[in-house]
């Protein structure tokens, strides 16, 4: 099994010290972290993680059931970069006399999508949202002219073939849990694996 | 208008009451059954102590030496008794002492609940006197932590603490509670035990379908083999378990948390699994056609090297922790779910049936390991006792119903391989972390929690030491604990593996002891040392005939080895039996 780029979308309860929880699973296991995001999520009081990392399926799996076990952990999938929706932003801080005379800024922001959010007399932030590939190239562009500070924020991603939340938290509540809680995908799998 | 108002009053004064948040963590206790305590007092958990103070007709405080001594007994009192075992201790030092004991009981799966102290809540973070950022240093080795900082939490928290603990695949808990929130007054509404979190799922519905699957593959096996570990213990299975291996007819092997489950002498026992295992369940892993693992989770202890273990079979597993199958071994068949629902699902579908040719098998096997191991344990040739006839002697006096403590290294090997158990409960030793020290004081919390029955500890000289504080513990508050050293002045696992591995090189290994018998009676405990093979019988009755507690030390061969051995890095069906086979 090769290594590659998995998002893993974590519903949890919105608990001081999760995070810490969640991150040691990685930590213990010698595993990077590539982008680790924190957020709310499409239901009220329940928070979003979103984290990216560069493994095998099967150790994706497994780190997903050990998040999965911890107490306040709703649920944990994770995901191909085919499969998901995704954005980071970053920021480019630039001078502005070097931008204004050098550049052409109308073409640069069509060309890169980019955004000026501020623009003061000695500096501009310009603002892209993107992909990896995107963002860095905006760096290339930025860079002879004096690139002062650049930020990059973590990944956000929106699962293609998802119903949300919702209904699923719903059979959550129930004190038996319903078939929408009982899913567990390596039991389906073995359906494949399976034969006699 | 007057008097309305009044009844108005009373009537909330009769549904909530004004107490401290101490009063509520003790009022939890009594309502969760809590009747036994173990711990240790200190600056920041003072208002709690102080409470306890009234509590003495309800709750019995055993006061031990250190907190480790603390969690090991309450692991020690959750292991023979299956109620969950609490703790108390006080912030800073206090708190970092548990450690070893949480990392202990998360591995091993014991349910123990440890109530910390923690300092005032504005001093959080101010590098306060005795302040150690507790939540944070046990996350990983706790199932559940929680800090408190308001007395209105308490009740609640406790309830989740007791539940989270007990419940599913069980393990520590921590709650760490601020000084303010255990002297804070609060509007006491009453204790509800937790039987619900919403995120929190420890019973997964049981999937019909894949028990079919599961007593399909059985059904049609012509080698089936059952490894079982203490799962079985934990989900109060052990009839269940008992029911299913006697129609299925199926062999079965322990692991070493697993032990104890069935009698010893099941005609279905085929011995305990793993690096000094037996010989047939490491060797005929590899010749089975369908292995079922049943709450177990193959520890590389138990494996050896993964990719040559049990390649030929198909894999059931049937565990309550959906991250533990596929974990180590892929499985052919996984059946998730408590294994006091599944077993019996999965029994009324497999067919009667008996397998003399394949049990055989294990027979032979043993009787090859009784010729090359077992005969030379038992009825040595020379003086020199070994650890083997020690346990044997147990055996024949105690009839195998006591419950047996073990620390950890070759005793522990020993006392596992060779002690007779009629019933569940009966083997308490540190399986997974492999804690040194853990004996004296788990075994100490297990005679209170079986009170009724015969609890002896078996100790190395190494780890004695660890813990020996303990005998204060014992001293005091006089539980009957059987305290037996085999002492062979040696840290004898790490020199057999020296002697196997790393060329005799004896690096720091060779231990020096004090007068065990002499200490013992500073403490107040009778003791007595044997060397000599016609003494260890009558040692052994004199120690199990005393009133009280007794410490008996039996000087054994210095470099005595156990086997069988399944070298680490090799395979299960590499097992060898004696030194040359190497």
């Amino acid at each position: 099994m090769t290594k590659q780029e998995y998002t893993i979308t974590v519903y949890t309860e919105n608990q001081i010290g999760l995070l810490n929880r969640i991150a040691i699973i990685f930590s213990r296991r010698k595993i990077n972290v590539e982008s680790l995001n924190t957020s709310p999520s499409e239901v009220d009081s329940v928070h979003r993680f979103t984290i990216v990392i560069n493994e095998t399926e099967d150790v994706v799996r497994k780190l997903c059931r050990q998040i999965e076990k911890q107490v306040e952990v709703l649920k944990a999938y994770y995901n191909t970069n085919e499969e998901i929706v995704w954005q980071e932003l970053a920021l480019y801080k630039v001078p502005t006399d070097i931008i204004a005379e050098e550049v052409k800024v109308e073409r640069l922001l069509s060309q890169f999508g980019a955004k000026a959010v501020v623009i003061r007399k000695d500096y501009t932030v310009f603002e892209v949202s993107g992909q990896r590939a995107e963002t860095d190239a905006f760096i290339k562009v930025l860079e002879p002219y004096g690139l002062i500070e650049f930020v990059r924020s973590a990944r956000v991603a929106i699962i293609k073939n998802s119903d949300g939340f919702h209904k699923k938290l719903k059979s959550f509540e129930y004190k038996e849990p319903g078939e929408e809680v009982v899913e567990n995908e390596y039991l389906s799998e073995n359906e494949k694996v399976f034969s006699m | 208008m007057d008097t309305l108002e009044l009844t108005k009053e009373k009537k909330t004064k009769a549904v909530t009451e004004s107490i401290s948040g101490s009063e509520a963590v003790l009022r939890a206790f009594v309502a969760e059954g809590v009747d036994t305590i173990f711990g240790y007092p200190g600056g920041a958990i003072m208002p709690i102590y102080d409470a306890l103070y009234d509590y003495h007709d309800k709750l019995t405080h055993i006061l031990v030496r250190h907190e480790q001594g603390a969690i090991h007994a309450a692991q020690g009192f959750a292991r023979v008794s299956g109620r969950t075992g609490v703790v108390f201790a006080t912030s800073g030092p206090g708190a970092t002492n548990l450690v070893t004991g949480l990392a202990d009981a998360m591995i091993d799966s014991t349910p123990v609940v440890c109530i910390t102290g923690q300092v005032f809540a504005h001093l959080l973070g101010t590098d306060a006197f005795q302040e150690t950022d507790v939540i944070n240093i046990t996350t990983p080795v706790t199932k559940w932590n929680y800090q408190v900082t308001d007395a209105n939490e308490i009740p609640h928290v406790l309830a989740k603490a007791f539940y989270i603990a007990g419940s599913g695949r069980p393990g520590p808990v921590l709650i760490d509670i601020t000084k303010n929130a255990q002297l804070q007054l609060f509007d006491y509404k009453g204790y509800e035990k937790c039987e619900h979190i919403r995120s929190y799922r420890p019973k997964p519905i049981v999937r019909k379908e894949y028990i079919e699957q599961a007593a399909k593959l059985i059904n049609e096996a012509e080698r089936p083999f059952v490894i079982f570990g203490q799962g079985v213990i934990l989900g109060k299975a052990e009839k269940e378990f008992q029911k299913f291996i006697e129609k299925a007819g199926v062999p079965a092997a322990w692991t070493i948390m697993g032990m104890s489950a069935i009698p010893t002498d099941h005609p279905l026992a085929v011995g305990m699994l793993g690096m000094h295992g037996n010989y047939g369940p490491n060797l005929l892993t590899n010749e089975c056609d369908v292995l079922i693992a049943i709450g177990m989770r193959f520890d590389d202890r138990v494996t050896g090297r993964l990719d040559k273990y049990a390649k030929q079979a198909k894999v059931i597993h049937l565990d309550i922790d959906p991250a533990e199958i596929d974990k180590n071994v892929k499985t052919t068949v996984a059946v998730w779910g408590d294994c006091k629902e599944t077993l019996p699902l999965l029994t009324e579908l497999v067919q009667q049936k008996v397998y003399p040719q394949w049990l055989q098998k294990f027979k032979n096997c043993m009787e090859k390991e009784e010729e090359k191991c077992i005969k030379a344990e038992m009825n040595p040739t020379s003086d020199i006792l070994t650890m083997g006839e020690v346990i044997d002697a147990i055996n024949e006096l105690t009839k195998g119903n006591a419950v047996i403590v073990t620390d950890v290294g070759q005793h522990q090997m020993v006392a596992c391989r060779y002690a007779k158990y009629n019933q569940s409960k009966s083997n308490i030793t540190s399986g997974g972390l492999g804690t040194m020290g853990y004996a004296l004081p788990a075994a100490i919390g297990a005679k209170y929690g079986a009170p009724e029955r015969t609890v002896i500890a078996i100790i190395g000289d190494g780890g004695i030491q660890m813990t020996i504080q303990e005998l204060g513990t014992i001293m005091q508050f006089k539980p009957d604990v059987k305290i037996i050293i085999l002492n062979n002045n040696f840290l004898g696992m790490v020199r057999q593996w020296q002697e196997l591995f790393h060329k005799n090189r004896y690096s720091f290994v060779d231990i020096q002891s004090p007068d065990f018998v002499q200490v013992a009676k500073g403490y107040s405990i009778e003791g007595r040392s044997v060397c000599k093979r016609e003494d260890v019988k009558s040692a052994l009755a004199e120690m199990l005939d005393h009133k009280g507690s007794f410490l008996l030390e039996v000087m054994v061969g210095k470099e005595n080895n156990v086997f069988p051995m399944v070298p680490q890095g090799r395979g299960v069906a590499e097992i060898v039996l004696s030194k040359e086979e190497v």
